[in-house]
């Protein structure tokens, strides 16, 4: 037996350690197909999907019934409705709730009524607004023609930034964050519920590495993940949809590093709770959709009703969706972002010493 | 030279909501020799996991004391975890890696070279299944990558927790030898099993352990010389009259069924003189005492597996 055998150096040993423990914690990670799956492809999916559903609706010509003469529709210009006459009312909204028109009309007189579709509030409300600006740009028509030289108003619309907000520029950055969430969340509640079985942190605690390194490696293999899902994102963002990415583009990085720590912090509370894998995605899924919903991830926040928004305002995802907004799409310099930076800073660190202070770890 | 193991007064109680109180360990004492190979012996729930727990650092004791190799397991160090191996009871492994990444990275956490992990793969008799992933290999496979890993870092002293349990007899045969091989390296093992056989094959000496207790402490055959119980002789019926039978068993207990007549007898090798001579051997069967005979004497209660 040698047992004199000369031991490294205990700081190079720590470093080959880590080393080797984030080779091998990688290594699984990216011979497991469903995490690559389930990090990668599935936000870029969800961007696919919610990108072509929000990307049609607002770009194509409003589908409008008419029940009998209306006569207002003349003055529109070739290309602004797709006019479609129907014989009466009934029919006009059976077929707006199966959503075959954006809006109906009738008018009686001088009376002009329209019904928005029920089933697609954006595409309705686009209708109504293009609708309610033909009958005033008929009324001004109407009332200079009765008083020439009269002043009238006329509102010019300049739209901001350059052009409107298309549907990648709120989408990338909300689908980005809830990408990071997902994985954190997820990740390492899955991982903790895995110890609690195959006992792989009892045996690496009976090594000369301590469970220190061993985290250490865990959660750095989490923040490159991360780094790579926010790089593979952003650059099919950018090449197949277009979204012109700031100078400011790198300072990505730190934030979604910031809001994975947070989003383990979760995933570490949801593995103490948890006893099995399924218990682990049910939690996490109870804690990510929500979250996802009122943090303004698949949609612009402005459109969710004011107490979403206020709630939004306890959630990491929101901030981390609005910094990533700001610094991306925007070209915001990271200084503008030091709000949500220091929210998502303190979010993980309470719920760091939260998950700390209530882990069991004799179960692991 | 110290104790490898030096283990005085260990308690440690569990309290659940629903459970109660449950002294898992409940005043365990011992003392394991450097190079013996000792046996913690007991029924599922004995309290052996838990103590063996203790004794390595990973749990820490409501009272007593352990010194591992002259130290006490807690806090972590590094100079100690790097002198002992262990093999817990689920085959701890890293997701989605080979056998042979699998022992490469715990060599690089006992700052062992490649070539002692490829060695303790061929040791175990996984040198040909090196590329398999962990997940893919048998139980018994597993368990041998779990003790390979045990031993990369070279250590004086292994904990082998349940190794066999679950496997097939032949592959529990081939762990035993691989366990023989690796106490007579001069390598301390300490090990737990509820398998009798298993404990009076492999032990030097052998702890008792029920209910949180360890009950006795001895070797095998020490266990059994105590005890000394009559060895039952068991031969087919219908081969020796009545008559024969009471003399032959000589005031000794004897019990004649329909299939079988069992003698009790302290001297097995007259007894089976006389029947040779009669004739008598069909459906012979000896039976000296072993060690289930002896959890019975010393805790009052059959074994049950």
């Amino acid at each position: 037996m040698s047992l004199t055998a000369v031991r490294e150096a205990p700081t190079q040993a720590k470093g080959k350690a880590y080393a080797a423990l984030v080779k091998a914690l990688g290594r699984g990670w990216l011979r497991d197909r469903s995490q690559v799956f389930f990090t990668l492809l599935l936000p870029l999916m969800f961007m696919v999907l919610l990108a072509s559903v929000f990307g049609s609706s607002a770009d194509s010509v409003s589908r409008v019934l008419t029940v009998g003469e209306v006569p207002v529709l003349d003055a529109a210009d070739a290309g602004d409705f797709d006019v479609t006459a129907v014989g009466d009312l009934d029919e006009a909204l059976a077929l707006l709730r199966e959503g075959e028109a954006d809006a109906a009309v009738v008018q009686d007189g001088d009376a002009v009524t329209i019904y928005p579709s029920p089933t697609s509030s954006t595409s309705g409300s686009i209708a109504t607004g293009k609708l309610s600006a033909l009958v005033d740009q008929v009324n001004v028509e109407v009332l200079s023609a009765a008083a020439p030289g009269s002043p009238v108003l006329d509102a010019e619309v300049e739209e901001a930034d350059g052009g409107a907000l298309r549907p990648i520029q709120y989408l990338a950055p909300g689908i980005l964050a809830w990408g990071i969430a997902i994985a954190g969340v997820f990740g390492a509640a899955g991982t903790i519920v895995d110890w609690k079985r195959d006992k792989l942190l009892r045996r690496l605690r009976l090594t000369p590495a301590s469970v220190k390194t061993f985290l250490g490696a865990k959660v750095s293999v989490n923040l490159l993940v991360a780094i790579g899902q926010t790089a593979v994102f952003l650059a099919v963002a950018a090449l197949v949809f277009g979204l012109e990415l700031s100078p400011w583009t790198w300072f990505a990085v730190p934030l979604v590093m910031l809001g994975t720590l947070a989003f383990l912090a979760i995933g570490v509370v949801i593995g103490g709770i948890a006893q099995t894998s399924p218990g682990a995605a049910g939690l996490s899924n109870l804690v990510t959709m929500p979250m996802a919903f009122v943090s303004g991830a698949f949609w612009p926040l402005a459109l969710s009703p004011t107490w979403v928004q206020w709630l939004s305002y306890l959630s990491p995802m929101r901030y981390l969706n609005e910094a990533l907004q700001s610094v991306v799409v925007y070209g915001a310099p990271p200084t503008a972002v030091l709000p949500q930076l220091g929210f998502l800073a303190a979010f993980a660190a309470i719920v760091a010493l939260i998950s700390w202070r209530t882990f069991k770890f004799d179960e692991l | 030279m110290e104790a490898a193991i030096e283990v005085a007064d260990l308690r440690k109680t569990y309290r659940g909501r629903k459970t109660g109180e449950i002294r898992a360990v409940d005043g365990v004492s011992f003392r394991v020799e450097r190079g013996e190979f000792f046996g913690i012996l007991g029924p599922n729930g004995a309290g052996k996991t838990t103590t063996l727990e203790i004794v390595e650092g990973l749990r820490r004791p409501d009272s007593g004391t352990v010194r591992l190799l002259g130290r006490s397991p807690w806090p972590h160090s590094a100079e100690l975890t790097g002198r002992v191996g262990v093999q817990l009871q689920a085959s701890a492994f890293f997701e989605f890696l080979s056998a042979r990444e699998q022992i490469e990275t715990f060599a690089e956490l006992y700052g062992a070279s490649k070539a002692r992990a490829a060695e303790m793969l061929d040791l175990v008799g996984l040198a040909e299944h090196a590329n398999v992933r962990c997940e893919k290999l048998s139980g018994g496979q597993q368990q041998r990558l779990s003790i390979a890993c045990a031993l990369v870092g070279d250590p004086e002293l292994v904990f082998l927790d349940e190794p066999t349990a679950a496997l097939d007899p032949q592959a529990r045969r081939n762990l035993w030898d691989l366990m023989r091989a690796i106490n007579a390296e001069g390598r301390t093992v300490v090990l737990t099993t509820h398998y009798m056989e298993e404990a009076e094959s492999l032990c030097d000496r052998v702890a008792i352990m029920d209910a949180g207790r360890i009950r006795a402490i001895d070797s095998p055959a020490g266990f059994v010389r105590d005890l000394d119980a009559p060895t039952r002789v068991t031969v087919a019926a219908g081969q020796l009259s009545e008559d024969r039978i009471g003399e032959l068993a000589a005031g000794d207990p004897v019990t004649a069924g329909e299939a079988e007549v069992v003698f009790e007898t302290r001297d097995p090798r007259k007894l089976l003189t006389s029947l040779a001579s009669d004739g008598a051997l069909d459906g012979l069967a000896v039976r000296t005492a072993n060690l289930e005979d002896v959890f019975l004497h010393v805790t009052g209660r059959e074994w049950r597996e």
